[in-house]
């Protein structure tokens, strides 16, 4: 049977429980479902912000989420992925961005959500630039989200092959 | 006669965007430019702007046609390319 995969990019907020129901609803072949859902926080290193703006490099990032949605999907028998990632400007305490993975059992499930969220975080083409009172600032990538995307390197084998 | 020139568009995201002061913009790129990490030295050498954006050329991401690249890809073939600091979405 084929995944069910959703991939948005939008401005308008989601709701993530809902996205959830929709993925699994009239099936009976889904035993977990695990649900990420990314927030706007209040500080930046401590320092409070006002709001937070995603920009987005559109085309790419759908092109982006696709590839690694597909990816999961041959690394995990996963029944359904839903991926929606906002943009545009967003206030603390709402919802940045959510991933939903649905499976058999829960092990591929938390698995492939773990790993979703490590290549968003490195590969999808969004940058945050927030809102502080004395002006505004890029949100510097960090090198523990690169150290996490490697852990999902692939297989020996085909690194021995090359 | 050299070969032709080659003609690209260029898109520029977050502060590579704002230093170099434009989102897009369609260039013609000399033959001897032959991959994207010269093209980045090609670009600084336009300008204060573009200096200022390409200052430091490791920290940049590339994309070709909306597809990460290396700095050692080649461009040949490319409609659209891209330059960005490294992601932080998520």
């Amino acid at each position: 049977m084929t995944t069910q995969t959703i991939v948005r990019i939008q401005t308008e907020p989601f709701d993530t429980a809902a996205e959830a129901a929709a993925i699994t609803r009239g099936r009976t072949d889904a035993g977990a479902v695990v649900t990420f859902t990314g927030i706007c926080r209040g500080d930046e290193n401590g320092v409070p912000i006002a709001s937070l703006t995603l920009e987005h490099y559109p085309g790419m990032a759908e092109a982006e989420i696709e590839r690694h949605v597909a990816e999961a999907i041959e690394r995990w028998p996963l029944i359904g992925v839903t991926v929606i990632h906002r943009f545009g400007r967003i206030l603390p305490g709402d919802d940045i961005m959510m991933v939903v993975t649905v499976s058999s059992h829960r092990a591929a499930a938390f698995a492939a959500a773990d790993f979703l969220m490590d290549y968003l975080k490195t590969r999808a083409p969004f940058w945050k630039q927030v809102e502080k009172t004395d002006g505004k600032i890029w949100v510097e990538a960090k090198a523990t989200d690169d150290e996490a995307a490697g852990r999902w390197a692939a297989p020996a084998k085909h690194q021995a092959a090359e | 006669m050299g070969r032709n020139k080659m003609k690209l568009k260029l898109r520029y995201f977050a502060w590579v965007r704002e230093r170099i002061g434009k989102p897009d913009e369609d260039v013609e790129v000399p033959a001897g430019v032959t991959t994207v990490a010269e093209l980045m030295t090609w670009l600084a050498a336009r300008g204060e702007e573009y200096a200022h954006a390409f200052e430091n050329p490791k920290v940049i991401r590339a994309a070709i046609d909306r597809a990460h690249v290396k700095p050692q890809t080649a461009i040949a073939g490319a409609g659209e390319i891209a330059f960005f600091p490294p992601m932080t979405g998520g």
